[in-house]
């Protein structure tokens, strides 16, 4: 077994990273015994696998995935939603109602209209259909408020982090709520516009510097230095207003 | 009429714009121009100046164009007015249309196509600047754009061509030496792979030429190659550099 490349070396599509009883990972492939790269990224090499960590991709539904989507039509018995792929989804009115959908009781539009974002997780996917989606499971529901940001999906694992330590302490710093759809939409609900603005901020740069070490430590303090200027702001404005 | 007779080559073996008979035009390749689109890459080779944007894959607009087992690759090769000396209609000419088919089918083959059945992939070159061997300076640079927006693919494909000129075979020809020459190669290839995508031949040469033709051609691909890799590199190493000097 021989490898090529050091561990977490940016490679481009065609180069040989490994030769022998290896397992090809995600975003490689194999001819013979060798693997290839499929797309550009970083190579990680473990026992028996190798694999790429993409450095740009676009989301390939899968079973159990919680999304955020936007929906695009709506049908007779249910709705068609945009989640940021190849692969538009369908939401089925009987997906969302607690009770049995009739058609001529229920108006579909008065539950979700076009441009309505929601959160929802896939149950369904195998290439030959379109996704479906589920509503009926606690957290799920339509979007009311927040803001969205949109990443690659492929940074979404470095969004959260390891064990979820990176996104926890975007939690804390911040305060915000987060909701990270595997399809790289990710819903910030502050108390204040600021705080969103922050997070949006700091998912900004965990996704232009993802492919680089020590990034919750960058991240933490980039967000502790923005807070600082901001009370610093605040402490200039306050003497002003006591003066009126 | 007939033609007064260019010399193409001089005594001292240099060839219109200086080079040697085995030297390519400077190469510059810059990737993710474009921030409208999924992914995009642009190539300056001598006075040839291309950009190319990806989108996709995405559902297929019209239905009935996708395909069951595989993804559609939709390419379109298109000459801006002011790419040539006198202007260009902007309708697609019979060569364009020509181009693209030829272009998609040099790319097809490097790409995962059946991992995406019933999408469609738009790839669009834009040619801004013409001077010769703009077909492979464009599946260069299209190759380059897929690559970026992380459409899963074999190996990048790169494309150079070779030629006669004045009773020599020489590498990368230019626009004039494309049109007074005796004929043009140009080739595709998928260096990992060792495949090549596209041979095309115009002109007249024989066995042994044609032979000596495409292994230069296949040379020239070889050290485009590792140009277009560096592109692809070059933003991300770009902005490790930046955070490890902090």
């Amino acid at each position: 077994m021989t490898t090529f490349y050091e561990n977490r070396e940016i490679v481009t599509p065609g180069d040989l990273l490994a030769e022998g009883d290896y397992k090809a990972g995600s975003n490689t492939y194999k001819l013979g015994n060798k693997i290839y790269a499929s797309r550009p990224g970083l190579v990680e090499y473990n026992e028996r696998e190798v694999r790429v960590v993409a450095l740009n991709a676009f989301y390939i539904p899968s079973v159990g995935d919680l999304v955020i989507g936007k929906v695009v039509e709506v049908n007779v018995n249910g709705w068609v939603v945009d989640i940021n792929s190849p692969y538009s989804a369908i939401l089925r009115a009987s997906d969302v109602l607690e009770r049995s959908f009739k058609p001529q009781r229920d108006e579909l539009t008065e539950i979700l209209d076009t441009g309505d974002l929601l959160i929802a997780k896939i149950t369904s996917f195998d290439r030959t259909r379109a996704p479906t989606l589920t509503m009926r499971e606690r957290g799920l529901g339509k979007i009311t408020r927040g803001q969205i940001v949109k990443i690659t999906p492929t940074k979404i694992p470095r969004v959260i982090g390891r064990k979820g330590s990176m996104i926890n302490m975007l939690k804390k710093e911040t305060g915000c709520r987060i909701t990270v759809g595997q399809n790289g939409l990710i819903l910030i609900l502050g108390r204040r516009i600021e705080d969103e603005r922050l997070a949006i901020q700091a998912i900004r740069k965990i996704e232009h510097e993802a492919h680089t070490s020590g990034l919750t430590d960058r991240v933490a303090e980039m967000i502790r230095r923005e807070k600082m200027k901001e009370e610093i702001k605040q402490d200039a404005k306050s003497p002003r207003e006591t003066d009126r | 009429m007939q033609k007064a007779p260019v010399r193409l080559i001089d005594e001292e073996g240099k060839r219109v714009d200086g080079r040697e008979w085995n030297e390519l035009r400077p190469i510059k390749i810059e990737v993710g121009v474009l921030n409208n689109a999924d992914g995009s890459a642009y190539i300056e080779q001598g006075k040839n100046k291309i950009l190319a944007a990806v989108y996709g894959p995405k559902e297929a607009h019209p239905r009935h164009l996708t395909l069951p087992d595989r993804a559609l690759l939709r390419c379109r090769y298109h000459m801006a007015p002011f790419s040539v000396e006198e202007r260009k209609s902007p309708a697609p000419s019979r060569r364009e249309i020509e181009l693209s088919k030829v272009i998609r089918e040099s790319l097809e083959p490097a790409i995962f196509l059946e991992h995406y059945p019933r999408t469609a992939i738009d790839l669009f070159i834009e040619i801004l600047q013409a001077d010769g061997g703009t077909r492979c300076a464009g599946i260069t640079v299209a190759s380059l754009a897929l690559a970026d927006a992380g459409i899963p693919m074999r190996d990048l494909v790169v494309a150079c061509a070779a030629g006669k000129v004045d009773n020599k075979i020489v590498l990368d020809l230019n626009d004039i030496e494309d049109k007074e020459g005796e004929a043009d190669v140009p080739v595709a290839f998928m260096p990992n792979l060792n495949a090549v995508t596209l041979l095309q031949m115009d002109g007249t040469l024989t066995p042994e030429e044609f032979e000596q033709a495409v292994n230069l051609a296949i040379e020239g691909c070889k050290r485009i190659y590792k140009m277009q890799k560096e592109a692809l590199k070059a933003r991300y190493l770009a902005i490790k550099r930046e955070v490890e000097e902090q």
